[in-house]
C-alpha cells in the first residue's frame, strides 16, 4: 500500500515539476510567442541571444523569463513590448525597444498589469514611449536597468519608470535618461527609491504626486529639465541624494509643492539655479544639507510653516534664501552661512551676533523681478550692506539665532 | 597728427600716475583669481572692480590732464595744425595710453585664469568703458574753463553713472511695477554705459538663469548676435556722441 501511495506521489511531483522551455534558432521553440503559450506557472522560459519582433508578448502565468546573451524584443513602434498580467514573475536580461507611442494606452517597454511580487532587472530599455510602468502593481523589484530615450518634448515621450497606484515597490540601482520624468510616482505608498541616477530627463529627474509613505536614498539627480519635483504628498524621506546642475528659468534641485512631514537630510545641492523651492510646504525637517553654488540656496514661500532647518552649509550661494512674504513661521538654527561676518568670543563655534540670511536684494527681486536688471551693481550692494546692519525692508525674525562660525564636515 | 598723438602717448607713459593705475589693476585682477576657487567667480569680482574704478580713473585723469595741457594746446593753436587735428590727436593719445594701462593691468590675468570668450568679452568691454570715459571727460573739460569746475562735474557723471543710474532705475522699477517694463528696462540700460557692460558680461556669464523671465527677455537681445553688435555700437555712440559735442565746441571756442 506504502509502495502504491508513494509511486503515486511520485508520478503527482514529476507532473507539477517545472519545466524549463529554451527559445532560440537552434531549438524546439524559434519564436517566443508559442513558447509563452505552452509555459504553465513556475516554468523557466530562457530565450537565446536574438533579434524578436513579435508584437505584444504578454505573460500570462508565473514564469522566469529569462534572456541569454542579450536578446532583442522588438516592438517596432507600433506594441506594447512586454505586458505583465500574472504575480510572480521574473524579467530579466533582455534588450527591450521601439515600443509603440500613444497617448492613450501609454505602451511601455515593459507594463505591468495589477501584479504581484514581479522582478524586473538586468535589463537594458532603448527609446520606449514608457521604460517600465507599473499599474496596480504590489510588491514589485525593478533593479539595474538602463532605460533610455530621445524625447525632446514632453508630450511625446513617456517615462522612465512610471508607477500608479502601487504599493511596496523597491525601485534600486537603474540608470535613467531622455524620458519625460525619470522616475514617476502617482498614488504610490511604502515604496523605496535607491541608488538611481536619473539625468537629462526633459522634466523631472524624480517626480512624486500623491505618494504618501515613501523614501527615496542615494540617488543622483543631474542635468534635468527641471529637477526633482515632490508635491501633494505626506511623510517622504529624503536622505543622501545629490541634486546637481539643474540650471535653467524653471530648473530647481528639488520642488516641494503642498507636502509635509518629510525628512530632508545629507543631500547635495550643487549648481542648481535654486536648490530647494518650497511652496505650501509644512513640518518639514531640513537636515545637514549641502547648498553650494546654486543661484538661490533655499527659495521658501510665505505659505511655508513649522519647517526646520537646522545644521545645513550654505556656500557660495548667490542668494542664500529668498522669500515672497513677511510672514515667517519656520525656524533655523545653528546652520553655516559663508557670508556671516560675526565674532565668537567664547569659542563654542556659535556666532555671538544672530544673522540675517536674507539679502535685501533678493526680497526686492522676488517683489519686482525686473529688477535683477541691476545685479551685480555697486549701488545695489550697498543697499544690501546696510540692510544688513539696520534691517528695515527685510522680515526682522528672518533670523538665525546661533549661526555656525565653521562649516560643518557633511 | 600722427606726431603729437606720439608725443601725448609718449608724454603720459612718462608720468608716474598711468603706471601707478596699471600696477593697481593688476594687484586687483591677480587677487580676484587668486582668491575665488573659479574663474567664473573671480571675473564676477573683477567685473565690479572694473565697473567702479576704470571709469573714474579714466574720467579724472583725462579731465586733469586736458586742463594741464591748456598751455601745450595753445602753443599747437600758433602752429599751422588744424584744431580737428589737435583734439583728436589728444584724445587717441588720452584713450590708447589708459587703455594700454587696463590691458597689461588686468588683461595679462584675465588672459592666464580665463581665456574664454567671457574673458575677451570683459577685454574689449574694459576697452571701451575705459575710452567711452575719457570722451566723456573731454565734454566735461570743455563745458567750462574753471578747472575745478570742470573736474566737478567730471567727479558728478562718475557718481551718477557708476550709482546714481541704478539707484534711480530702481526706483523707476518700483514704480512702474504694474506693467510689463522688460522691455522699456532694455532701452533705459542703454542709457548707461557702465550698465550696458554689467549686464553684457553678466549674460555671458550663464547667471542669465536666475534672472528668470526678464534673463530670458534680456538673453532673447543682449544673447543674439544682433543684440551683441546693437549693445556694442550703442557703446560705441557712447564714444562718438560726447567727444563729438565736444570737438565742435572746442573748434568754435576762443582760447
Amino acid at each position: 500500500m506504502k509502495v502504491i501511495l508513494l509511486s503515486c506521489l511520485l508520478v503527482f511531483f514529476s507532473l507539477m515539476e517545472a519545466k524549463t522551455i529554451r527559445v532560440g534558432s537552434a531549438q524546439s521553440y524559434s519564436k517566443i510567442k508559442p513558447a509563452l503559450r505552452s509555459v504553465e506557472n513556475g516554468d523557466t522560459l530562457i530565450v537565446e541571444h536574438g533579434f524578436y519582433q513579435e508584437g505584444n508578448l504578454v505573460i500570462e502565468k508565473s514564469i522566469v523569463f529569462i534572456g541569454e546573451g542579450l536578446p532583442v524584443l522588438d516592438g517596432d513602434k507600433k506594441f506594447e513590448v512586454l505586458s505583465i498580467k500574472a504575480n510572480n514573475v521574473t524579467v530579466k536580461g533582455f534588450m527591450i525597444q521601439n515600443s509603440g507611442c500613444a497617448t492613450l494606452d501609454d505602451p511601455g517597454g515593459v507594463k505591468v498589469y495589477g501584479s504581484n511580487d514581479v522582478t524586473i532587472c538586468d535589463n537594458y530599455l532603448y527609446d520606449n514611449f514608457f521604460g517600465i510602468y507599473i499599474q496596480y502593481g504590489k510588491n514589485c523589484l525593478i533593479k539595474n536597468n538602463k532605460i533610455i530615450a530621445f524625447g525632446t518634448e514632453e508630450q511625446q515621450i513617456g517615462n522612465g519608470i512610471h508607477c500608479w497606484k502601487s504599493d511596496s515597490l523597491l525601485i534600486i540601482g537603474n540608470n535613467i535618461s531622455g524620458h519625460r520624468d525619470g522616475i514617476y510616482f502617482e498614488f504610490v505608498t511604502h515604496s523605496v527609491i535607491w541608488r538611481n541616477i536619473s539625468y537629462h530627463n526633459i522634466r523631472y529627474g524624480l517626480h512624486f504626486m500623491f505618494s504618501n509613505d515613501d523614501a527615496y536614498f542615494t540617488n543622483l539627480f543631474r542635468s534635468n529639465g527641471a529637477g526633482v519635483a515632490v508635491m501633494f504628498s505626506k511623510k517622504i524621506i529624503m536622505v543622501n541624494n545629490s541634486f546637481e546642475d539643474n540650471w535653467g528659468d524653471a530648473a530647481y534641485g528639488l520642488l516641494l509643492k503642498e507636502i509635509s512631514d518629510g525628512y530632508i537630510h545629507g543631500n547635495k545641492f550643487f549648481n542648481n539655479t535654486s536648490g530647494i523651492y518650497m511652496e505650501g510646504t509644512s513640518r518639514m525637517q531640513v537636515l545637514k544639507n549641502v547648498f553650494k553654488s546654486n543661484g538661490w540656496g533655499l527659495k521658501i514661500q510665505a505659505s511655508c510653516m513649522d519647517n526646520v532647518l537646522e545644521n545645513n552649509n550654505f556656500l557660495g550661494n548667490t542668494f542664500d534664501i529668498s522669500t515672497n512674504g513677511s510672514l515667517v513661521l519656520n525656524t533655523f538654527n545653528e546652520n553655516y552661512w559663508d557670508k556671516y561676518t560675526g565674532y565668537d568670543l567664547n569659542k563654542d563655534n556659535i556666532g555671538d551676533v544672530p544673522y540675517h540670511p536674507l539679502s535685501l536684494f533678493s526680497v526686492i527681486v522676488e517683489k519686482n523681478p525686473p529688477a535683477m536688471l541691476l545685479y551685480r551693481s555697486t549701488m545695489v550692494m550697498l543697499l544690501d550692506k546696510s540692510e544688513k546692519i539696520l534691517p528695515s525692508l527685510t522680515p526682522e525674525n528672518f533670523i538665525d539665532n546661533k549661526p555656525l562660525m565653521h562649516a560643518l564636515a557633511l | 597728427m600722427n606726431r603729437i598723438i606720439k608725443f601725448i602717448f609718449l608724454d603720459i607713459l612718462k608720468n608716474k600716475i598711468v603706471l601707478l593705475y596699471t600696477v593697481l589693476l593688476a594687484a586687483f585682477a591677480w587677487s580676484a583669481f587668486s582668491l575665488e576657487d573659479n574663474s567664473a567667480k573671480g571675473i564676477l569680482t573683477l567685473l565690479n572692480v572694473i565697473l567702479l574704478t576704470v571709469p573714474l580713473v579714466a574720467i579724472l585723469f583725462a579731465t586733469i590732464y586736458i586742463y594741464n595741457s591748456a598751455e601745450f594746446i595753445e602753443l599747437l593753436l600758433s602752429q599751422p595744425v588744424k584744431r580737428t587735428t589737435i583734439w583728436f590727436s589728444l584724445f587717441v593719445g588720452l584713450s590708447l595710453s589708459l587703455v594700454l594701462g587696463f590691458l597689461i593691468g588686468a588683461g595679462i590675468p584675465i588672459l592666464i585664469y580665463a581665456p574664454s570668450d567671457v574673458g575677451f568679452m570683459m577685454l574689449a568691454i574694459g576697452s571701451i568703458i575705459t575710452v567711452v570715459f575719457v570722451a566723456i571727460a573731454f565734454l566735461s573739460a570743455i563745458i567750462t574753463r574753471d578747472k575745478a569746475k570742470g573736474i566737478g562735474i567730471s567727479i558728478m557723471l562718475w557718481l551718477y553713472f557708476a550709482l546714481l543710474f541704478d539707484g534711480l532705475v530702481l526706483f523707476l522699477t518700483f514704480q512702474f511695477s504694474d506693467y510689463p517694463i522688460e522691455k522699456a528696462m532694455i532701452v533705459i540700460s542703454a542709457l548707461s554705459p557702465i550698465d550696458i557692460s554689467r549686464i553684457l558680461i553678466l549674460l555671458h556669464l550663464d547667471v542669465s538663469a536666475m534672472m528668470g523671465y526678464t534673463g530670458a527677455i534680456f538673453k532673447e537681445f543682449f544673447g543674439t548676435t544682433i543684440g551683441l553688435v546693437i549693445s556694442f555700437v550703442i557703446l560705441l555712440l557712447w564714444i562718438a556722441v560726447p567727444f563729438f559735442i565736444s570737438l565742435t565746441k572746442f573748434k568754435h571756442k576762443d582760447l
